[in-house]
């Protein structure tokens, strides 16, 4: 770094130019995360860091590898999972019917601009004493939290999407006689598709923050009540151990997401962008 | 005309749900709903007495001190990751792990780190909300124009200069992107971190208010948090539109 540092100025124009193998990226990828863990290991086996609050990377990861061969453990992935996909599920099928409707006509979108704008920054997660009332430790409780936080993601970018409609495109469509069924498929669907895709990435990951939230919080069935459950025993072992389990399942969202999107938009040549709003 | 209609358009679904939640609760046998008028004056009450310095005003200051911190450092951290190409490689997995571990597993980290204090909750609502500030941060400075380094390079600004008039500026609009996604975040976990260890703020009254049946009073609190959550976004709007106004301009003439 020093030598970037002293070397950078008036003589040299260029960052050094892509040069060496092209498995260069992912090699200091590896060598940033081994480092990284023996940089844990070390501090927490000489006592720089605590051992109770900081177990040693190597405890972790054994606690973590027997957690992968427990049965009650990946009861627990699946009760989160289920919930996960089932709130994302509820919140993609509603949020974009409604952006749907609200994007394709002006006047419903003024008439509902505010309401939206006023429900939207409400935090799901005010919601933990009305879903405790209503549902109780139920899962209902969960996707309650799920659908509220991660529905807007999916609305707002729908709406946009269907706004963003090409009039050229659209008067063509009406002058060449296309039925409004034809519209929707040919015009409006391809459209808001791209937006739709982000919208639902963006949902994804809202929608496992609270389905960890409301399993910590209202104790509904899961790997967030594991992780209070070490919490109050004590177990920080454990609680590491569960911690990056929600972080691969995490990880695993995204890329599966990333997937999904790219393979959706296959077709879809221009330069796609998040809306702004 | 117009202007009136606007208006008109603004307020006319709000009237109609609260008319509508008026005329259902006339008759109220649920102790679950209660009328608009029981809801308003629970509010005055609850909040606008010695709650609100009890509950309301640590919340914010734990909020707006954990917001200002996961700025700082994220953005911080982003400039000097994001100017080193081999520094960004190297931690980028790891970064993106951070990034995908729900945040509000921190809370329970950060109270067997710090104990049940003011700190732990400040500590919680950084460290989890920093990290779409950070990333962003990363990319942006990244992505800053070649010609335009080149062309600051060949002028011999220093890079105290470069980063104050080019790599800040260029990466400005992805960073309030970040901060967009961290204030919901920033929310969420201050609400939790009050409902788990704590003795007071909001999330603590709220969850109070439910255990004790206090229904009306419950409600008031979820409004508050709404309000919060709104006057942070109305808040983060005005500021982005100053910081941004040249970005926002520009794009509105590659627009045309």
């Amino acid at each position: 770094m020093t030598t970037v540092a002293t070397k950078s100025g008036v003589g040299r124009l260029r960052p050094a130019p892509l040069r060496g193998p092209l498995l260069r990226g992912p090699l200091l990828g590896a060598v940033g995360v081994v480092g990284f863990l023996l940089i844990w290991e070390l501090t927490t086996r000489t006592g720089v860091l605590d051992a109770r609050y900081f177990p040693p990377a190597s405890d972790v990861l054994v606690r973590f590898g027997e957690y992968a061969i427990d049965m009650a453990f990946w009861r627990d992935v699946g009760a989160t999972m289920s919930a996960w996909a089932m709130g994302l599920a509820i919140a993609i099928v509603a949020g974009a019917v409604l952006g749907f409707l609200i994007g394709s006509s002006r006047l419903l979108e003024r008439f509902t601009h505010s309401t939206i704008e006023f429900l939207r920054p409400i935090p799901s997660v005010a919601l933990i004493p009305l879903a405790v009332l209503l549902f109780g430790t139920k899962v209902q409780s969960e996707l309650l939290l799920i659908v509220y936080a991660s529905i807007w993601q999916v609305l707002l970018q729908t709406i946009y999407g269907t706004k963003d409609v090409d009039p050229v495109a659209d008067m063509t469509a009406r002058s060449y006689g296309l039925s409004r069924w034809h519209r929707i498929r040919y015009v409006v669907w391809p459209t808001a598709l791209p937006y739709l895709m982000t919208g639902i990435r963006l949902a994804a990951s809202v929608a496992l923050i609270l389905a960890i939230t409301a399993e910590m919080i209202i104790q509904t069935p899961g790997l967030g009540k594991q992780i209070t459950l070490t919490r109050e025993g004590g177990a920080a072992t454990s609680m590491y151990a569960l911690i990056v389990a929600t972080g691969l399942i995490g990880v695993a969202i995204n890329l599966v997401m990333r997937y999904i999107e790219r393979r959706a938009l296959a077709w879809h040549q221009s330069v796609r962008r998040e809306a702004i709003g | 005309m117009k202007v009136l209609k606007s208006a008109v358009l603004l307020v006319a679904l709000p009237a109609i749900l609260i008319a509508i939640w008026w005329v259902a609760t006339i008759g109220n046998t649920n102790y679950l709903v209660p009328t608009p008028g029981t809801l308003i004056n629970a509010f005055f009450d609850t909040w606008f007495g010695a709650r609100f310095q009890a509950d309301m005003l640590p919340s914010i200051g734990r909020l707006l001190g954990g917001i200002a911190g996961s700025i700082i450092i994220g953005v911080a951290l982003g400039l000097l990751v994001g100017s080193f190409r081999t520094l960004r490689q190297i931690t980028e997995p790891i970064l993106e792990f951070f990034r995908a571990v729900p945040p509000p597993v921190i809370v329970p980290l950060m109270g067997l780190i710090l104990g049940i204090t003011d700190e732990m909750k400040i500590a919680v609502i950084i460290f989890g909300s920093m990290w779409p500030i950070l990333l962003n941060t990363i990319e942006g400075v990244r992505a800053t124009d070649e010609v335009q380094r080149d062309t600051a390079l060949s002028y011999g600004l220093s890079r105290a200069d470069r980063l104050r008039y080019l790599i800040l500026p260029a990466a400005s609009p992805q960073i309030m992107a970040g901060i967009r996604q961290s204030l919901s975040i920033a929310l969420i976990l201050m609400v939790i971190s009050e409902m788990t260890y704590s003795s007071s703020g909001l999330g603590f009254a709220i969850v109070q208010f439910q255990r004790n049946f206090a229904i009306p009073q419950m409600w008031s609190g979820i409004l508050v948090l709404g309000l919060i959550g709104l006057a942070l976004s109305l808040l983060f709007q005005f500021v982005e539109r100053r910081i941004l106004a040249w970005y926002h301009g520009l794009r509105e003439v590659q627009r045309a």
